[in-house]
């Protein structure tokens, strides 16, 4: 039997953490020390204490969840909400990436964010955004859930806005957060349906009694179902709800790397892979989290191959591979959508430290040689960096090739899981749509590597190209654990076609989580077939992929170099097709005219009309009625003695009048 | 043998007071205006002086109060006046309608 080694320390740290760069962000707002050594420490020794407890786990051999209580939070009639924290083998691996990946990024981030005068208060968001990602993973029941997942959604909003002076990066955090609200939204409508059903809102009271409430294909499970997708549409960032995370990228790179790829924006993921029984029991639920996975795939990763701006091509990335993992857990394959998780984790925060190391190094250069403006995220801006960034550049290697799904980096083991998944399982066009995103994925990244660290010619300017330095050390030890991992990562899952070891940790380790959910989906829908959509087997397909995504990175990577960029400042505008991926699809727009517009319209109507014409109207109609009657009050008072006496006379006889008669 | 001439005292009180209302509602000089005023208390004293007879010594003693506070009146009125005349070269009570609001 296994019981959970001192549960609370796993959140209480980061809080403490939190806590201590939050007072130090004002009391010692000058001294970076305490906050150098308190963040990365408070994440680092939760990191331990969640191993200590996985591998207690592991030696049990328990496939059961360990609920610890903590308090009661809410008691009202037939309502009962603890805050109890769930250990099973999914929360397990959830804190596992969450803590590991955090740690790493919080040791990165001493580095690139060494001399920013918001250091502490820096540290003090980011431990706190790891305490309520760990409170969302780890919580018993829905609310607790609810309360983590807008506590990311909190600490998101702040550190997307974090350079709050800047207008335009302080609009995208009020555009992450209040995109976000219409998903939450969904979250709340799905509790409320499952309180009316199960009459509790604990995971273990509800989705062990799901398959006795709920026939298959109800159209309550249906709707539940539904509403948390939508919550998942929000915060990861999938179709149509996806236009807040390119926008987030206005906050620091560790923080995009952190929140907005490795850990948040999978909540959605994790939200699935946990109510997967729900998901199951909903045909109809299932295909649209597929479809909408799918799409967004295929959709981000068109966007992703225009882009300049370095970050702008890996949150576009981001968002397609949240599509895959969509893909995966919508057609029932939960341990391929968590193991994508996993290898996107790593990869991608590689990624987008990697591009943080550019831009660092980029800005400072142009800082030391006195040039001001320019955008140090424009890739056209870069060009060549390998000659002074060699550490940078090869792990960037390391995780471009992971993401590509090339053999043996952990993206080829996690990707072609995904879309092997959905052609066996029924999804014959969804598989071919995840086939040609995984190409364009190949090509984006291959394009960002040849723009950024090769070419021959450094864009950067003469002056600056002197001043060009590597990751430091606090950056570049990150950078190598993650790009050893994205090698490693994906070899702890080895499908049983390959000629290779056949290794499931993974699956072995989250089998039990799932089995409900698999269970019910094997009693109602057909078996999986043996073949892909086209024929051919796992191997086969694998094979093909492999090596078409080689094909593909080689192809882009040496038409890239080829051509010959000018500096940001001095290039044409894209025209044509290039244009419109440039510019998104003009899906920001279409949204500004059909929705933000009209909305702003009739806001403003009942600003002008309701507020200021009813509201103000009637209390200032009020004061100038009671000033006008006093107007005419006054008239009387003329200053006249002769009409003050007439008056005086009139008033006495007519009391003298009502008197006497 | 009382009545009537409590009568006709009243009748005077009445036709004095009337003569002080009509002067002070028509003259214009603040001087003649003050003197109406005065017409118009000894009108009401001459009336406490009347019923005095029929009531007791009680009108008699308020009458000494009224020409009491009547001269004090007086004191201030004037003093007003010769402040007033001193502003405008003036006592014309048409010109006095600063007081207001």
């Amino acid at each position: 039997m296994y019981h959970p080694i001192l549960p609370a320390l796993v959140l209480a740290l980061p809080l403490a953490g939190a806590i201590i760069n939050g007072v130090g962000a004002f009391l010692w707002r000058e001294d970076h020390r305490v906050a150098r050594w308190v963040g990365p420490l408070a994440v680092g020794a939760s990191f331990v204490v969640v191993a200590i407890n996985f591998f207690a786990m592991k030696a049990s051999g328990t496939t059961a969840a360990s609920v610890v209580s903590l308090w009661t939070w809410i008691a009202a009639g037939g309502l009962h909400v603890g805050v109890d924290l769930q250990f099973d083998r999914l929360s397990m691996v959830m804190m596992l990436i969450v803590t590991g990946v955090s740690t790493l990024i919080h040791v990165y981030s001493i580095g690139y964010m060494r001399g920013d005068p918001g250091f502490n208060r820096f540290f003090a968001y980011l431990n706190l955004f790891v305490f309520f990602m760990l409170v969302l993973v780890t919580a018993a029941s829905f609310p607790l859930m609810f309360v983590g997942w807008e506590g990311v959604g909190l600490c998101s909003y702040l550190l997307i806005g974090f350079w709050y002076e800047n207008e335009a990066y302080s609009n995208a955090g009020k555009k992450a957060f209040i995109v976000n609200r219409i998903g939450d939204f969904g979250f709340l409508v799905a509790m409320f349906i499952i309180f009316g059903i199960f009459g509790s809102l604990d995971f273990s009271q509800v989705l062990p009694a799901a398959t006795g409430h709920l026939r298959y294909g109800d159209v309550w499970a249906t709707l539940i179902t539904l509403f948390l997708f939508l919550a998942c549409m929000g915060k990861s960032a999938q179709i149509p709800l996806y236009v807040w995370l390119p926008d987030a990228m206005a906050g620091p790179t560790p923080v995009s790397a952190l929140i907005h790829a490795a850990t948040m924006v999978t909540a959605g993921v994790y939200l699935v892979a946990r109510t997967s029984v729900l998901f199951a029991l909903a045909p109809i639920s299932q295909a649209v989290v597929a479809t909408v996975g799918a799409g967004t795939a295929l959709f981000a990763a068109t966007i992703a191959t225009q882009q300049w701006d370095i970050k702008k091509v890996l949150a576009y990335s981001t968002i397609s591979q949240l599509g895959y993992m969509f893909l995966a857990v919508g057609v029932g394959a939960f341990t391929a959508g968590i193991f994508h998780l996993m290898t996107h984790a790593f990869f991608k925060a590689l990624l987008f430290l990697g591009a943080g190391a550019v831009i660092h190094s980029v800005e400072h250069a142009w800082h030391e040689a006195g040039r001001h403006g320019g955008d140090p995220n424009d890739m056209r801006n870069h060009g060549d960096l390998r000659r002074w960034m060699p550490v940078t550049w090869i792990t960037m290697w390391s995780a471009t090739l992971a993401i590509s799904g090339v053999f043996p980096f952990a993206g080829f083991f996690s990707k072609d899981e995904v879309i092997w998944k959905s052609g066996v399982l029924g999804y014959p066009l969804l598989w071919g749509v995840a086939l040609v995103a995984a190409f364009l994925t190949a090509g984006y990244m291959a394009r960002l590597m040849a723009l950024t660290f090769h070419g021959g010619e450094n864009r950067t300017g003469e002056e600056a190209r002197g001043h060009l330095h590597g990751a430091p050390l606090a950056m570049a030890v990150p950078l190598v654990v993650l790009g050893v991992l994205s090698l490693v990562g994906g070899w702890i899952q080895i499908p049983e076609a390959l000629p290779l070891p056949h290794v499931s940790a993974l699956e072995g380790w989250l089998d039990p989580v799932f089995e409900p959910a698999h269970h019910v989906m094997a009693m109602h829908g057909g078996a999986a077939a043996t073949a892909a959509p086209l024929g051919g087997g796992e191997l086969t397909w694998g094979l093909i992929s492999t090596v078409v995504a080689l094909a593909v990175v080689v192809w882009i990577f040496l038409a890239v170099v080829r051509r010959r960029y000018r500096p940001a400042a001095e290039s044409p505008e894209p025209t044509g097709l290039s244009l419109v991926l440039y510019r998104k699809w003009y899906v920001d727009e279409l949204y500004d005219r059909l929705i933000v517009r009209p909305l702003m319209a009739l806001w403003r109507g009942c600003w002008k009309i309701v507020d200021d014409g009813l509201i103000d109207g009637t209390v200032n109609g009020l004061a100038s009625g009671a000033r006008a009657v006093g107007w005419v009050g006054s008239q009387l008072q003329s200053g006249r003695l002769g009409a003050y006496v007439l008056l005086f006379m009139v008033g006495v006889l007519v009391i003298l009048g009502t008197v006497a008669f | 043998m009382t009545s009537t001439l409590i009568r006709v005292a009243l009748l005077v009180s009445a036709a004095l007071f009337a003569i002080g209302v009509t002067g002070v509602l028509l003259r214009r000089n603040a001087i003649v205006v003050f003197l109406c005023v005065e017409l118009m208390l000894n009108a009401v004293n001459l009336s406490l002086v009347a019923f005095s007879r029929l009531l007791g010594i009680d009108g008699q003693i308020i009458v000494f109060f009224v020409m009491a506070v009547a001269a004090a009146e007086a004191a201030v009125g004037l003093a007003i006046i010769i402040a007033v005349f001193r502003h405008y070269e003036d006592v014309d009570v048409d010109r006095f309608d600063l007081l207001k609001w």
